[in-house]
């Protein structure tokens, strides 16, 4: 294993690992005080005992997140020196910000877990508010940084050199708003589902827990909203993918060569040897349309380019199309859980949508993980998108195999052990009947 | 004043709050690390109770310093991380089992057997943390990390593997030992036996950081003469020196007498001046004897913006650390 491809794996497991506590980051709190609302306004207990709940899973799963990110931190240097010894300056503006967001982040999340006996419920539910704020917040400034990477502004490149470095600029790049959109709703979609699927899970074992049937209204309620929203914003990336990375663009789908008219490819294999996708569906049109809302329009291919310069086009494809493989299962199932909820005017807890939804559970972590293998490996060769290859980038350390075995056996272990204290927590929760005959819209 | 003295200033003063709040954090999982007698049980619940509510605000102490690094002396921290790429990973690996495995033990009811060994884990990856972190510091203050036209040579091995910043290791596991120690008398409260334990914890571990400052000064003659020459023959030394002893024995003096408010304040004080003696030692190296502060700044329109970032955040920032202390460290939150 080279040394390059050891750093990039290791920055691959690191960011796939993260990804997922970042998330929980986002959205729990938002679930959180939703239960917490429910409580002191109605004065429900399972609303309490929820919210309770839910805050240690959060506890849990924030601070291993709040040390894998100090991980990714320190392993932007760790491995990418020169990346960051040129980079540094122009996006770093948003990781200053973002700090302080994971300050207020950290410091009422403190307040809320250890201060329920301590605070009025207002106030502490106030805190929870905060933690949920600034969870998005400081989502939303890395992924700014982010959009930087994919389209980088701000600066202009004289003799090798970044001059005129002006880092709001940086900021307000072409691919941080779609990106922020895309990946804030992804957050709130795939915790919500996953959530909803636990709950789901127990309320086959338990129908008439209250405490399980108020966990799924408010987790699905959440993750169902997310998953119709979804779709919309995904269009908006696509088309700024389409104007700002047409290479990575032509990867995603798999098009080789220019074409106007060019068709929308579902599923297929491309092979970068005859620069053909075989076996996939081919929706006339469709491709054009999607990207720049127009049946004609011109689609650049591969070809545009030297194939130095392409990335590796069949992760890529495959991943794109795990993605919206699985965004558009969540979705469906949205739209037919709110359905059944419209037509029960009370909880869709028919046995077989519960089963459905354990069914989908991992669904929207899947296309989290493969959504962030588009954005980053459709960016390769490059590590500043135009400007700075990554093999130019990476460390001269040797040995980077060392490093990447090891915090790939501590994730692993880690994982483990996250698995089972949050089982643990599930079969801890506590039964609460619900009356005989639950009232028309409850739950 | 340039700017990027403002932003070294912010920089030192970030490191200062992370030793005083995360240090005496990880200075905590040491006393856990070496509990004992028949109050091991009280011990290690005080310790997990006082650490709980703010380890991870006091870690974030830490992403600001490498976010300040990165950002504004950009060629300065891809030289540190490339010369001191494996401290920095034992660091991070202690960083991560650390945190986890606390969480871990604070929040899941598994079997004994299962929380002593996270408890163990928590414990050790609280000595190798700042271990590894006084190896970096030590590594920098020596002058044992060298650049040249923005590259790192010298390895990846000698920089930080000599007796001088082994030893600062050791006086930052100390310190932090000390500090934890020094705050738990007050985390203790009414319960006068517990407080004894941790008061003779503190008053062997402030012999120990006397002990092993000393060493190091005598090390630095050698093996860092920079910081050497700093605190000895410059026009402040002594003025630094007098300050830190005072510092040292008000906090030995307050433990003696049991006037534990007074001694946590010399301790923090101590601990302030250690590390900014440090600082202004090196001053205005960063990289010493490769890079200065000037040497290593991003373009002003980058250290202008983060000023502000910094001077906005912190608006925010200093009412919601009152806060947070306040509901668990304040006179109310001990009843």
């Amino acid at each position: 294993m080279t040394n390059l491809l050891a750093a990039r794996s290791q920055m691959a497991i690191s960011l796939g690992f993260h990804i997922l506590f970042s998330v929980v980051g986002i959205a729990m709190p938002l679930l959180m005080v939703i239960a917490e609302d429910r409580w002191i306004r109605r004065g429900d207990e399972a609303s309490r005992a929820l919210a309770r709940t839910w805050a240690h899973g959060t506890a849990i799963l924030f601070a291993v997140g709040a040390v894998s990110g100090t991980v990714l931190s320190f392993e932007l240097g760790l491995l990418w020196p020169t990346f960051m010894a040129f980079a540094g300056p122009i996006f770093g503006m948003p990781f200053s910000l973002e700090g302080f967001a994971f300050f207020v982040e950290a410091i009422f999340l403190g307040i809320y877990l250890y201060g329920w006996d301590r605070l009025a419920p207002r106030a502490h539910w106030a805190a929870g508010v905060l933690v949920a704020l600034s969870g998005v917040l400081s989502g939303v400034f890395v992924v700014i940084a982010n959009g930087w990477m994919n389209t980088p502004t701000g600066f202009r490149m004289v003799d090798g050199r970044a001059v005129d470095v002006d880092p709001y600029l940086a900021m307000r790049n072409p691919a941080a708003f779609s990106e922020i959109l895309h990946m804030t709703i992804a957050a709130y979609l795939s915790v919500g589902f996953a959530v909803a699927a636990i709950h789901a899970w127990r309320l086959l074992a338990e129908p008439d827990n209250l405490f399980h049937r108020r966990a799924l209204g408010i987790a699905f309620g959440m993750a169902a909203v997310s998953a119709l929203l979804q779709p919309i914003s995904g269009d908006v990336s696509a088309r700024q993918v389409a104007e700002h990375q047409p290479v990575k663009l032509a990867a995603m789908e798999g098009q080789f060569h220019t074409e106007r008219g060019a068709p929308l490819r579902i599923g297929g294999w491309p092979d970068e040897e005859t620069g053909t996708t075989c076996c996939a569906l081919e929706i006339p049109y469709g491709l054009s349309l999607l990207a720049f809302h127009d049946p004609r329009a011109e689609v650049r291919g591969l070809d545009m380019v030297p194939r130095t310069d392409w990335p590796p086009v069949r992760i890529v494809h495959v991943a794109f199309q795990v993605m919206v493989g699985c965004g558009s299962v969540l979705s469906g199932v949205a739209a037919l859980g709110l359905f059944l909820a419209w037509r029960r005017r009370g909880l869709p807890d028919q046995r077989w949508f519960l089963r459905l939804l354990v069914a989908c559970g991992p669904l929207g972590f899947i296309a989290l993980e493969a959504g962030w293998t588009v954005t980053e490996v459709g960016r390769q060769p490059w590590i500043v998108h135009g400007v700075l290859r990554t093999a130019d980038a990476v460390t001269p350390m040797p040995g980077l195999v060392v490093p990447l075995v090891t915090f790939s056996a501590v994730y692993v272990l880690l994982s483990f052990v996250v698995i089972a204290t949050l089982r643990r927590q599930v079969f801890l929760s506590p039964h609460i009947p619900a009356p005989t005959a639950p009232r028309p819209g409850e739950a | 004043m340039p700017l990027e003295y403002w932003l070294a200033g912010a920089l030192m003063a970030s490191l200062t709050l992370y030793a005083l709040g995360a240090g005496a954090d990880f200075g905590g999982g040491v006393w856990d690390l070496l509990s004992s007698g028949p109050r091991e049980r009280a011990q290690r619940d005080l310790i997990a109770h006082a650490i709980g509510p703010i380890w991870e605000a006091n870690h974030v102490w830490l992403i600001l310093v490498v976010v300040l690094m990165f950002v504004c002396f950009p060629v300065a921290w891809a030289g540190l991380s490339t010369a001191l790429h494996v401290p920095l990973t034992l660091m991070l690996l202690g960083i991560v089992l650390r945190g986890s495995a606390f969480t871990f033990r604070a929040y899941d009811d598994a079997s004994d057997a299962v929380q002593r060994r996270r408890g163990r884990v928590f414990a050790i990856a609280s000595v190798i943390t700042p271990l590894m972190l006084g190896i970096c510091a030590g590594a920098v203050a020596a002058g044992r990390v060298r650049m040249e036209g923005g590259q790192v040579i010298g390895g990846f091995v000698r920089p930080w593997l000599a007796a001088f910043p082994i030893a600062v290791g050791l006086l930052a596991v100390a310190l932090f030992a000390f500090l934890a120690a020094v705050y738990l008398t007050l985390e203790a409260g009414d319960d006068e036996a517990l407080r004894e334990d941790f008061r003779r914890r503190a008053l062997a571990s402030g012999i120990a950081v006397g002990v092993v400052a000393f060493l190091s000064l005598v090390l630095a003659r050698k093996g860092a003469p920079l910081v050497w020459e700093g605190l000895v023959g410059r026009h402040w030394s002594l003025p630094l020196h007098a300050a830190t002893a005072l510092a040292a024995m008000g906090a030995l003096g307050g433990l003696a007498r049991r006037r534990f408010e007074f001694a946590r304040t010399c301790a923090a004080l101590q601990v302030t001046f250690v590390l900014w003696g440090w600082g202004v030692s090196q001053f205005p190296y960063l990289v010493p004897p490769s890079l200065t502060f000037t040497d290593a700044a991003a373009p002003p329109a980058v250290l202008g913006a983060v000023l502000e970032a910094l001077a906005a955040g912190t608006v925010i920032l200093a009412p919601s650390l009152w806060l947070l202390y306040r509901v668990f460290k304040g006179r109310r939150a001990e009843t």
